[in-house]
């Protein structure tokens, strides 16, 4: 699957990803897949070395990946952050706010309608792990 | 009530035009059904037996007159003139056009009014206590906090693909009139030893299939941590709640199969790393909505005196009003269960005539019950007798809340895609043969509640009498349960052995409540002589 649409200025990391069972036993390894059952918390331990965390979406009506997403960014992650698989248009708003910053959908998106959702929310009601500024923020400064 | 301002204005704007493109993507072919359905149902829009059936949000069950006019107006411009009031203190409309889904949602969005998260796996509408603010027995107004928790939930990046749908209620009274034990996370405003106010949390009640009531799982959050502790509850779920099975999927079977110690020790570890992550509002934001939940007007020193020299209306005034918290008014409640009608049913003209009478005699505001009827909240006294007049002129002062006339009933099979059976025709008979036979008052309390299949919709599980549609082997058979209740004594029902046919149903009811009243000791209410007799001498009235 492609990187269809990147947030980042930094190179893009070639390294193929491997499973977190992998992971483990390999202490250089620098990408690391997700699936929807496994633990985002067993990469904490590994977040100063990881550069890629490419999270798999089997499903788009499963959001367990979004949890995983915002549990690595509130943990100071700032490698990139990629979702993968059946990855729909109308869910990058909320992918991008918790934390992805590259998207590889399974079946590339019509541009122009992408780039209408990620432009789509100028104010959001909760904070998010990309800062957005909460409305409550913007009403009591 | 609370007013939108610039940025709640600009998100519901916003969520007309991303479901817009939406519905436009669809059409042209871009999404596919299968996608179209999950986005399609978090606007509330489900495809039914016959057509699309929109369901709108009252959030926690308040409405302006304004609004409540432009219900009425939808159910003309759109549908066929009517509109269903739901056990979620939400309105739907049950013959729209995909294409005209949109317009209706514009049209909504000028009142501050939407469709968003109504449906689909996601936080749903927040509900509350139907007399919030207005009765006299609550601690504070539950409102400000379900707001609060409204603007928390919509388009919430991290629960929109959550295992299942996700129900939150909010009261501030002993007297639970919300069934918050009978949702995913019912919240209870409280005092703690200290005078402060603070948020009980239950979580993991629910219906359906598995009816489970929602143990305690903390009984004070302070309330500059509640958004943070509701963030908690919902991402422990989100990560671990099953989605192996759609009917394990809710958190009831979470916290039920962890256990309530390992959900709740799950949740204050998750609780004790986001209150570092900064995402609570401020306390100022929480005072800030209050600010739209002062009283009204009220006239200092109304009378208290009403002439019940009309005995209708006196017997209306008994049956259907409650107790205010300010002297010289009541609460009033407009019954939507005309004997023989569709319960929660109510015409557009209906509509637009209870907007004025609220605007008028209410200052301007109506709700929304989870039993489907709508509450005048601030009716003054004195003009009591005025407005019930004008609602016999308009048929709307049915005098049977909470009696066995006041019917919970889903859709059912006359509707829904998931139905099993009809419920709309057995509260019809049920209705026509109490109302006949002029028990109502012998009777007394006696809350019916009809679902059309096992999904629960009408609340069977809590009602005094459950009645359950299923098919068996093709033919319409109805299940009988007694004793559930919501409240501060919530219990589920038990089913007293082998359903009924339609007709045979109604006879069994009324074999119950004939066996109640020959055994009602004093002031016992259905609920309670079955409490203290038990199922064996219903078991064999029915069956013996």
């Amino acid at each position: 699957m492609n990187t269809q649409f990147r947030f980042r200025d930094d190179q893009a990391v070639a390294d193929p990803t491997i499973t977190v069972d992998n992971f483990g036993d390999q202490t250089n390894a620098a990408a690391v897949r997700l699936e929807p059952g496994d633990d985002a918390r067993t990469l904490l331990p590994y977040l100063d070395r990881l550069k890629l965390v490419e999270v798999n979406y089997p499903a788009f009506t499963d959001g367990r990946g979004n949890s995983a997403a915002r549990i690595l960014r509130e943990a100071g992650y700032t490698g990139e952050l990629r979702a993968v698989g059946d990855v729909i248009v109308d869910q990058l708003p909320a992918l991008r706010r918790s934390g992805f910053d590259s998207f590889a959908p399974s079946v590339p998106m019509i541009t122009a309608d992408a780039e209408a959702a990620f432009a789509r929310w100028a104010d959001v009601y909760q904070a998010d792990a990309i800062g957005s500024v909460p409305i409550w923020k913007k009403r009591h400064g | 009530m609370y007013k939108y301002d610039q940025y709640d204005q600009a998100m519901v704007d916003t969520r007309v035009a991303e479901f817009r493109d939406q519905t436009r993507r669809r059409i042209d072919g871009t999404l596919s059904e299968d996608q179209f359905k999950s986005l399609r149902l978090q606007n509330g829009l489900y495809l039914q037996l016959h057509a699309y059936m929109l369901r709108v949000a009252v959030p926690y069950g308040t409405l302006s007159s304004a609004q409540m006019r432009v219900l009425g107006d939808i159910a003309d411009k759109y549908d066929r003139g009517y509109g269903h009031f739901t056990t979620r203190q939400n309105i739907q409309y049950n013959w729209i056009k995909l294409d005209e889904a949109p317009d209706i949602l514009a049209d909504l969005a000028k009142v501050e009014m939407h469709a968003i998260q109504t449906s689909g796996n996601c936080i749903r509408n927040i509900s509350s206590d139907q007399y919030a603010g207005a009765a006299a027995d609550e601690l504070v107004d539950p409102r400000p906090y379900a707001e609060l928790l409204r603007q928390w939930s919509s388009f919430h990046p991290e629960f929109l693909a959550l295992p299942r749908k996700f129900k939150i209620a909010v009261i501030a009274s002993d007297t639970d009139r919300a069934a918050m034990r009978l949702h995913d996370i019912g919240i209870q405003i409280v005092r703690n030893a200290a005078g402060e106010i603070g948020a009980a949390f239950y979580a993991g009640g629910g219906m359906g299939r598995t009816p489970m009531i929602a143990p305690l799982i903390n009984g004070f959050v302070p309330l500059d941590q509640l958004i943070t502790y509701s963030e908690a509850c919902l991402r422990v779920y989100n990560r671990y709640g099953r989605r192996d099975n759609k009917y394990k999927a809710r958190i009831k079977i979470l916290v039920h199969e962890l256990g309530k110690e390992e959900y709740t020790r799950q949740v204050e570890e998750e609780f004790a790393h986001l209150l570092t992550q900064d995402i609570e509002p401020p306390l100022a934001e929480l005072e800030r909505i209050k600010t739209y939940f002062t009283d009204p007007a009220f006239e200092a020193g109304a009378s208290d005196e009403v002439d019940r020299s009309d005995p209708d209306f006196a017997l209306w005034i008994d049956r259907n009003c409650h107790a205010h918290k300010q002297a010289g008014y009541i609460i009033a409640t407009i019954s939507l269960k005309p004997v023989g009608g569709i319960p929660g049913d109510a015409s557009a003209d209906q509509m637009r005539r209870m907007a004025d009478l609220g605007k008028q005699y209410s200052f301007d505001e109506l709700r929304v019950t989870h039993a489907q009827n709508i509450v005048l909240p601030h009716v003054r006294k004195a003009d009591l007798y005025t407005l019930w007049q004008q609602l016999d002129a308009a048929g709307l002062s049915t005098p049977n809340l909470d009696s066995i006339g006041d019917i919970i009933a889903c859709p059912g099979l006359d509707y829904c895609s998931l139905a099993n059976a009809r419920s709309i025709p057995v509260a019809q008979k049920i209705s026509e043969r109490f109302a006949a036979q002029d028990k109502l008052d012998k009777i007394g309390e006696l809350k019916l509640k009809i679902s059309g299949c096992i999904n629960a919709c009408g609340h069977h599980h809590a009602g005094h009498i459950g009645i359950l549609g299923v098919d068996r082997k093709g033919i319409e058979n109805y299940q009988l349960s007694l004793g559930g209740c919501e409240g501060a004594d919530t219990s589920l029902g038990t089913i007293t052995g082998p359903g009924f046919s339609e007709d045979g149903v109604v006879d069994a009811v009324e074999k119950v409540t004939d066996l109640y009243l020959a055994n009602k000791q004093g002031e016992e209410r259905f609920l309670d002589t079955y409490r203290r007799i038990g199922m064996a001498p219903f078991k064999e009235a029915l069956y013996g």
